[in-house]
């Protein structure tokens, strides 16, 4: 009866809600992070694991395929960055003036592709991507008068064609993203800009660019993580983790191959905390730069 | 910007090209996103064999065109019964994570959002924290230890690890800040308990929340092929993405269901989008607004 007056007082009552959080938090995130980190100390065997120090890294780092794969992941992730953050903020920046009639219809149409799993874009992509001359790239590049490409075969175009699927993504989605942070600007600010004479490109440049800057912050650092993390649409794009000489391979997908592929737990989950470091130290610089820890002077 | 200009000087001859320009732009856009799904729209009228042959391109040849491959989805034989099996482990898998996942998070949420207590904001910190982790990294000791609690191959195995996930408890926590305080007393005054007050009187008040997210969710669950790939071992319970997955073999003997299925595929998503769109639009940028 005490424990169940207890349970039902204010003061206990938050920590209940909060239970299942701690719970989740404990089993399905420290517990992993903290296993992951002792298995990339050890050597996994099927039935012992032997403890070995730093060997994973070291071999790590001798390994050019593991090279390869986070040059892979690097340009990936600056493409996406070129290519998903300025196309979709002006996209958004013309979609909030008046001059586009329409609107919710080509929002809608530009949203499409979010919605269809990696599944069936990829396979779509890859379907596009033939290497046969009836293969709709080629069918565009022959009209071009570009000749026809082996696209999933070379690298160039392999990291082509896996950057015109991210577009084809989210290009969208990151326009949504941008449109919201648009909505937030006071248009008292661009009245004020205009009677002190500014044009629209400097309206753009010192009204809008500085006030949407936290949805930039928040696209920049969601497009930094998944496009280290990618694996997925290269998994699809070549229907498995092997690629023509690698070139397809990101780290997460170094990380399937080796961990669950060929089940070498300890190896896969250095690779695994080589990313997080990456990760995580992209991530502080970018906020450093951007000043978020700043933000309380103002 | 362009915006302004506008008001002022109404709908001008220049104004009214620049509109035009402006939205022919995005015509341009939304056919060339379409495009793909178009080509593979025309393609799941075709054989599949097609498809190894040739690669996909539009092609608007009306007369080579056929119901076959839909009929054979829908013939009842052994890979139609296996499709369909697909579509409904799907929907199943998709309806436990929704209810699952918005259940934990608005309770997660209502903690962290109703009281004034010691570690309210470290709990909140350390829920911002997990987001700093991505998924990825985690799914070799995950896999580990679900084969240890012995949840391979189980919906638990699947939708567990996600259940509390971060952006979903971030969004319900914004929108619970919003709402008033009083009501919890007003709760307490007519002799409600705290549970009582947290699940009568603030969730009915939370349904918009509620909305956005549910449909956010079902997304992501019924898009998800990394995690369940891992964990359903059985092909009788492989959902979808996994099922269409396994039909890309490089014979292309199965391409017929693989672009039918696929275009059925996107079928209830697109439904569920045309109706809900405003849901999806303020679910999807809740976390974007404030940064």
């Amino acid at each position: 009866m005490k424990i169940k007056k207890f349970l039902y007082s204010q003061k206990a009552a938050p920590y209940v809600f909060v239970v299942p959080f701690i719970l989740s938090f404990l089993f399905f995130w420290v517990y992993p992070l903290c296993s992951t980190i002792t298995m990339s100390f050890q050597d996994i065997g099927p039935a012992t694991s032997e403890w070995i120090g730093f060997k994973n890294y070291a071999k790590l780092l001798r390994d050019p395929t593991f090279r390869t794969a986070i040059a892979n992941s690097f340009e990936y992730m600056l493409g996406t960055l070129i290519l998903l953050i300025p196309f979709p903020m002006l996209f958004a920046v013309l979609m909030d003036s008046r001059l586009v009639k329409a609107k919710g219809f080509w929002k809608a149409c530009l949203y499409l592709p979010a919605l269809t799993s990696v599944v069936i874009s990829g396979t779509l992509f890859r379907l596009m991507f033939s290497e046969y001359p009836t293969g709709q790239m080629n069918v565009i590049t022959s009209a071009l008068g570009l000749g026809t490409f082996k696209w999933l075969k070379m690298k160039s175009t392999g990291l082509g064609a896996l950057l015109l699927t991210a577009c084809w993504r989210w290009t969208g989605v990151n326009m949504l993203y941008f449109l919201s942070g648009l909505k937030g600007i006071d248009n008292a600010l661009y009245e004020s800009a205009e009677i002190d004479g500014a044009n629209a490109w400097q309206k753009f440049r010192y009204v809008t660019i500085p006030l949407i800057k936290p949805t930039t912050i928040y696209v920049l650092t969601i497009s930094v993580y998944a496009g280290l993390a990618m694996f997925m649409e290269s998994f699809m794009l070549w229907a498995g983790p092997a690629s023509p000489n690698n070139i397809g391979l990101t780290i997460v997908g170094y990380l399937y191959n080796r961990g669950i592929q060929k089940n070498d737990l300890g190896y896969g989950s250095a690779i695994g905390l080589v990313l997080l470091v990456i990760a995580l130290i992209i991530n502080i610089i970018q906020l450093i730069a951007n000043g978020t820890f700043k933000k309380e002077e103002r | 910007m362009a915006d302004s200009i506008g008001k002022k000087m109404g709908m001008s001859a220049k104004n009214r090209i620049l509109s035009v320009i402006a939205t022919a732009w995005f015509a341009i856009l939304a056919i060339i996103i379409i495009f793909p799904v178009f080509a593979g729209l025309l393609a799941s009228f075709r054989p599949g064999t097609e498809l190894i042959r040739k690669g996909l391109s539009i092609d608007l040849d009306v007369s080579t065109m056929t119901l076959n491959n839909y009929i054979y989805l829908f013939s009842g034989n052994a890979d139609s019964q296996k499709y369909f099996m697909w579509f409904r482990n799907s929907l199943f898998l998709t309806a436990v994570s929704v209810v699952g996942t918005l259940v934990i998070c608005y309770i997660v949420a209502y903690g962290l959002s109703m009281y004034e207590y010691p570690l309210k904001n470290f709990l909140f910190f350390l829920v911002i924290a997990t987001m700093m982790v991505p998924f990825e990294i985690l799914i070799l000791p995950l896999y580990k230890e679900m084969i240890t609690l012995k949840l391979i191959d189980t919906t638990a195995g699947v939708v567990l690890p996600g259940i509390c996930g971060a952006s979903t408890v971030f969004f319900f926590r914004q929108y619970m800040i919003g709402l008033p305080k009083e009501l919890l007393d007003a709760g307490r005054i007519d002799g409600a308990t705290e549970y009582g007050i947290c699940f009568k009187i603030m969730l009915p008040i939370t349904k918009p929340a509620f909305a956005a997210m549910s449909i956010l969710c079902a997304m992501g669950a019924w898009n998800n092929v990394l995690w369940p790939m891992l964990v359903y071992r059985n092909a009788a319970k492989f959902t979808l993405p996994i099922g269409l997955n396994t039909l890309l073999t490089p014979y292309g003997n199965n391409y017929d269901v693989l672009i039918a299925g696929s275009m059925f595929g996107i079928l209830p998503v697109f439904i569920v989008f045309l109706c809900f769109q405003k849901y999806f639009i303020e679910g999807m940028t809740a976390g974007a607004v404030k940064g």
